[in-house]
């Protein structure tokens, strides 16, 4: 895919993040920005900013009065988000609004909540694996880490299972699609907006024990929420659950497979699995968010200018060595971890514990059925465009 | 050794309780708070240190007695 904008010509003035070279590796690009230009300005897009250091990273991250949330999508078009909410609450709301937002969903994505689905989580993947097993050329991406967290989601806000394709596809418009022209971009989210009105109509209809129907009757300062408000942090839970999960999975699975070292030590120090699943999550964040300049500012010696985009990569913070020893190596008993990878401040990815759940559940599984494994050719492994990475085809060979 | 989990810093990032679940605790929405009244007794001094440092918002106050 090339872009709209053609090849980039100098990654410190021109970058592209749908760009085929940031795509398949983007590390590079951060490592060398990180040493000659650590706050890069590209003129794409109308205009975007890329810190790649830890520390200007969380500057922003935290600096909510310079920087707003209401569009975290770097595109062509500036939405034009229904203030104070923005499009897809809390994750595109700026205080005070966000606080109460954000409050609604954190006992649904609490520990406990996230712990109670393990069990269906764990049969789900084993269901995977028992056809991925039986295939003659399995991939790692589309057999199994993609369907993960669909599912999961799903469950939760009570959608049907069998629409899992078209959720997908929904993803893939939305998180992909960053270059596409504005008006295939709305068309796109027509159709996710339909789907999203009819499950609301539905469980208007037949409440039932599930997150669609706690929204619909849930509060926000003592008013219920409006059905925008609900309609908006359904497309975010559909969205965001999905394709970062998957990445985080696929990644890990596409380091173990070309890392046998790190795999035989996992296979004989299962303990040692949640430290490297914190090591896989630093090492391949996959989610880079973005804001917008409010008002034109000099921020850190930078001319900043209203509604120029910046965009946070987490993945790059994750791999600055002023933050981190030995942060270009994949080190999975690291004990000291203060990774970014679920961002920083207010916006904490919400799914955060579910996430670490279901990629600690996925490896388990996978390393309890499918021991031995190896990618089948490395440069088959195609990666994810735009702002959340991981890889989409990752054939392996097992046994 | 006392621990507090600032809450004005904390975002729920659960890396505390998760690394000295004797220590910490979480709350109904994930964020971390101290056990009790966050003395620590001197075997656990060291988890209790590790968590501090793996807390993404620097939200874990340790002082050392």
């Amino acid at each position: 895919m090339s872009t709209s904008g053609g090849p980039v010509q100098d990654w410190a003035t021109d970058f592209d993040h749908a760009d085929d070279e940031w795509a398949a590796d983007p590390y590079p690009i951060w490592d060398d920005l990180r040493d000659r230009c650590p706050v890069a300005h590209s003129d794409r897009y109308g205009g975007v900013w890329l810190p790649t250091k830890h520390d200007d990273i969380a500057a922003v991250a935290y600096d909510t009065d310079t920087f707003t949330s209401r569009a975290i999508i770097v595109t062509h078009a500036r939405p034009i988000a229904p203030a104070p909410r923005g499009m897809a609450p809390p994750i595109s709301s700026d205080p005070p609004f966000h606080q109460g937002a954000r409050r609604v969903l954190l006992p649904a994505f609490a520990p406990k909540a996230a712990d109670a689905l393990e069990p269906f989580t764990r049969a789900f993947c084993h269901e995977l694996l028992d056809d991925l097993l039986a295939s003659d050329a399995p991939d790692a991406a589309i057999g199994y880490a993609q369907h993960i967290p669909v599912r999961v989601i799903a469950k939760m806000l009570g959608f049907p299972a069998d629409d899992a394709d078209l959720f997908r596809t929904f993803v893939k418009n939305v998180l992909e699609g960053v270059d596409l022209p504005p008006e295939q971009r709305i068309a796109n989210y027509m159709e996710l907006d339909a789907y999203l009105e009819r499950q609301i109509d539905e469980h208007l209809e037949h409440p039932r024990d599930d997150l669609t129907s706690f929204l619909l009757a849930a509060e926000h300062d003592g008013e219920p929420l409006l059905r925008e408000h609900v309609q908006g942090t359904m497309a975010l839970l559909l969205l965001a659950g999905i394709d970062t999960t998957w990445s985080a999975i696929g990644a890990s699975l596409w380091h173990l497979a070309a890392n046998p070292a790190d795999r035989e030590r996992l296979l004989a120090e299962p303990s040692l699995l949640p430290t490297a699943v914190e090591e896989f999550l630093r090492a391949y964040a996959p989610v880079t968010m973005a804001r917008l300049v409010k008002a034109d500012v000099e921020w850190r010696g930078y001319t900043m200018k209203a509604d120029e985009w910046v965009l946070l990569p987490f993945p790059s913070a994750n791999r600055d060595s002023d933050q981190f020893d030995r942060a270009d190596e994949v080190v999975i008993d690291r004990a000291v971890n203060r990774h970014a990878a679920f961002g920083l401040g207010i916006h904490r990815c919400v799914g955060s514990h579910l996430a670490r759940m279901e990629l600690r559940v996925a490896l388990e599984v996978w390393l309890e059925r499918a021991p031995s494994f190896r990618l089948t050719d490395p440069a088959s492994v195609t990666w994810s465009h735009g702002q959340v990475r991981g890889p989409r085809t990752l054939p392996v060979s097992i046994g | 050794m006392q621990v507090r989990v600032d809450q004005e810093r904390c975002q729920g990032h659960g890396r505390c309780y998760s690394i000295a679940p004797e220590v910490f605790d979480t709350d109904d929405i994930g964020n971390g708070v101290e056990r009790g009244d966050g003395s620590v007794p001197p075997e656990l001094e060291e988890r209790a240190r590790l968590a501090a440092l793996n807390c993404p918002e620097g939200a874990v106050v340790v002082i050392e007695s």
